[in-house]
């Protein structure tokens, strides 16, 4: 399997490792070189410098053909713009967003972008750890499968559509 | 109206005050609280001291009865996310976002922003347009060896007030047509050339300085 993941921070680096090892083809991204550092010495994909919201710098990175996609910086909203620019231009099927803002999180599954939420997900560890139940909204979504051709794509495919 | 401002920058900040002043009902919101309260000091208490692109701190600032939102932050992401809030969450009519990198106004239209204002593509499109004056604008090669040409025509130039007869072209030039008043029109025997006119005129590159010289006036340094 093919995986695109932005932002190689804590949950970034360290999926990028284990999908790596058990023999996935890899791709991370992130804006800063030294965030490789938390890669390990036997990272075999590959770690591109670049701004995962940028459809070029994208596809430099050779996001195209991705299997998945996740979103996984800092920024609800830099997650957020990655996803949808995965699916719609680069029109990758499955894509995930890590959006910590449970509103946010719950009204982007709505539009199709599969989203986690670092929130609820905590929360409801805590909770399930104290013995009480967890809360009614669920940590992970998954979005819609991506159905529909990429921008650009539109104005050539559009015959039969309605 | 009703129009839901979010980043309160210079951008934000003109325009929150211009559509007050013009009778509009205006709220802005600023996640800063320190630039929240400069401006609410400046333009009165129509500032939210809230992140716009939090769902919450939307439905606070009203944005459910929102006739415009208008998301001008610095940031395309926050202006690409705070749209789609207000438009699939909040059902919101109007949606507008800045736009700073050209390349991202495909996407966010076709992720339903109604409007997109792009300032880098504003000067972009300036700088494009922009013919310097006193300098003869080349608008196409027709050859290896022969160019068409426009010159505009300015107050002190030599050309004005003259017809063609009365100008000594320089051998191997001649001037094709004017544009006055944005009309493209051809050169009669009567025609007397004015400030203001965009002469056409075709020659060899070497005789532009000369060209320049009769039409406009010699170069700088000449």
């Amino acid at each position: 399997m093919k995986v695109v993941i932005i932002g190689c921070g804590r949950v970034g680096g360290l999926l990028a490792a284990w999908l790596d090892a058990s023999g996935h083809d890899v791709i991370i991204m992130d804006l800063l070189t030294r965030s490789f550092d938390r890669l390990p010495a036997t990272f075999g994909g590959e770690a591109v410098r670049g701004d995962g919201t940028d459809e070029d710098a994208l596809r430099r990175a050779g996001a195209d053909g991705a299997d998945i996609f996740l979103a996984l910086t800092e920024g609800d909203n830099r997650n957020i713009m990655a996803a949808q620019l995965a699916r719609e231009a680069l029109g990758i099927g499955k894509v995930y967003a890590k959006v910590n803002d449970p509103m946010r999180a719950q009204a982007y599954a709505e539009l199709g972008i599969g989203t986690v939420c670092r929130s609820t997900m905590i929360a409801d560890a805590l909770l399930g750890a104290m013995g009480l139940p967890e809360g009614s909204e669920p940590s992970v979504r998954p979005g819609a499968e991506h159905d529909h051709a990429p921008i650009g794509a539109a104005a050539t495919a559009g015959h039969g559509e309605d | 109206m009703f129009v839901l401002v979010v980043g309160g920058g210079k951008v934000g900040y003109y325009l929150t005050r211009e559509l007050s002043e013009s009778g509009h009902e205006v709220v802005l919101m600023e996640k800063d609280r320190g630039r929240a309260d400069q401006i609410a000091d400046e333009i009165g208490s129509i500032v939210v001291a809230k992140d716009g692109c939090e769902g919450s701190a939307l439905a606070d600032a009203g944005a459910n009865r929102a006739d415009v939102v208008a998301a001008v932050t610095g940031d395309d992401e926050d202006n690409l996310v705070i749209c789609q809030m207000a438009k699939h969450h909040f059902a919101v009519p109007k949606t507008i976002a800045r736009v700073n990198n050209p390349k991202n106004e495909p996407l966010f239209k076709h992720l339903g922003v109604d409007e997109l204002i792009s300032p880098t593509r504003m000067i972009l499109g300036s700088i494009e347009q922009d013919i310097p004056v006193h300098e003869l604008l080349h608008l196409a090669p027709l050859s290896h060896e022969f160019e068409l040409v426009e010159a505009q025509l300015t107050a002190e130039s030599p050309a004005v007030g003259r017809t063609l007869l009365q100008l000594e072209l320089p051998a191997g030039c001649s001037v094709v047509a004017i544009v006055r008043d944005e009309v493209a029109q051809a050169v009669g025997p009567d025609t007397i050339f004015r400030a203001g006119d965009k002469v056409i005129a075709t020659g060899r590159p070497e005789c532009e300085p000369a060209l320049h010289g009769t039409l406009i006036g010699a170069l700088p340094g000449a």
